[in-house]
């Protein structure tokens, strides 16, 4: 779906900001009667432009101090170990995303954890066990900003 | 302080932040009125801070996304700063982190084809000031994807 104009641009715009935004309101900022801002909106989803919602959780109130980038390089490769690897991995509730990447490492993956400590229990009991991990570089973030991308 | 209600309440709504209310309350075990309560003093109080979609790129046509990792040249005490300033810049910079370790920065960037991505690596970051090294990390599949607590 590449044909959007302006306004779908500005809708998504909107979106990206706060997801709650009732058809009425979108309408009014983007010069739209609610039917047709809520029949665009259903398009760009029907379309699959509009991922999932992101919940918006202030890590630090609920505990979770520390969320570290993981690089992990397999020890031995093979169909079969990828997918071993990748379904242990999946399974490990502090592990929020992970990537299949190419490059430096085979899996980038991203870890939430209370605090250093509670990172190395990660690390050492959940991580560095699983089926075929390697070698494991860690880079712990400071600041994090999400950006529009190429919309108009 | 947060209780196990309150736990109980934001595990449902990570599960699915669309859900009405009252399909959120039965889940957590709680009555209408607490939970919406609880949702309130949730929100008053900063620990839930609203909702936001995302954009699914390839919808769009941007099916390839490359993770740039990069080492700033520390010697200018402005580096950071007027690095990512202009990163902020290149519209096809969909993140911008920040990190202590043998990493400072990573930028997401997503392109439209291979040939794209190259005219947006020359052009438009290769270009950004005070770089010292950088790697690319190439995405082929999204495994996981959930930004969820595990509370």
């Amino acid at each position: 779906m590449t044909d959007l104009d302006a306004t779908d641009h500005a809708l998504l715009r909107l979106l990206q900001t706060d997801a709650t935004l009732p058809a009425s309101e979108l309408g009014r900022r983007v010069g739209l009667s609610q039917p047709a801002a809520w029949r665009r909106v259903r398009r760009l989803a029907d379309a699959g432009v509009l991922g999932r919602r992101r919940l918006h959780l202030d890590l630090e109130k609920l505990g979770f101090g520390v969320t570290v980038f993981l690089g992990v390089k397999l020890a031995t490769k093979g169909r079969v170990s990828l997918e071993d690897f990748e379904r242990a991995v999946s399974a490990i509730p502090e592990v929020q995303t992970v990537e299949h990447v190419l490059g430096l490492y085979d899996y980038r993956l991203r870890v939430v954890a209370r605090d250093l400590s509670d990172f190395e229990r990660v690390l050492r009991r959940r991580i560095m066990t699983l089926p075929g991990a390697g070698e494991v570089e860690a880079n712990v973030l400071l600041s994090e900003e999400r950006r529009p991308g190429p919309l108009l | 302080m947060l209780d196990d209600s309150d736990r109980r309440l934001l595990r449902q709504l990570q599960a699915d932040p669309t859900q009405p209310v009252a399909q959120l309350a039965e889940a957590a075990r709680l009555p209408l009125a607490t939970c919406y309560r609880r949702l309130e003093r949730l929100q008053s109080t900063g620990v839930l801070r609203g909702q936001s979609h995302a954009i699914h790129w390839p919808a769009l046509g941007y099916t390839v996304e490359v993770s740039l990792r990069i080492t700033l040249d520390k010697t200018d005490p402005r580096a950071f700063d007027a690095f990512l300033a202009a990163a902020r810049g290149v519209p096809e910079v969909t993140e911008i982190q920040t990190f202590l370790g043998r990493v400072d920065v990573r930028l997401a960037v997503i392109a439209r084809s291979m040939p794209h991505y190259q005219e947006i690596y020359r052009d438009r970051i290769l270009t950004l000031p005070h770089i010292a090294d950088i790697e690319a990390l190439m995405q082929v599949a999204k495994i996981k994807d959930q930004p969820t607590l595990p509370l």
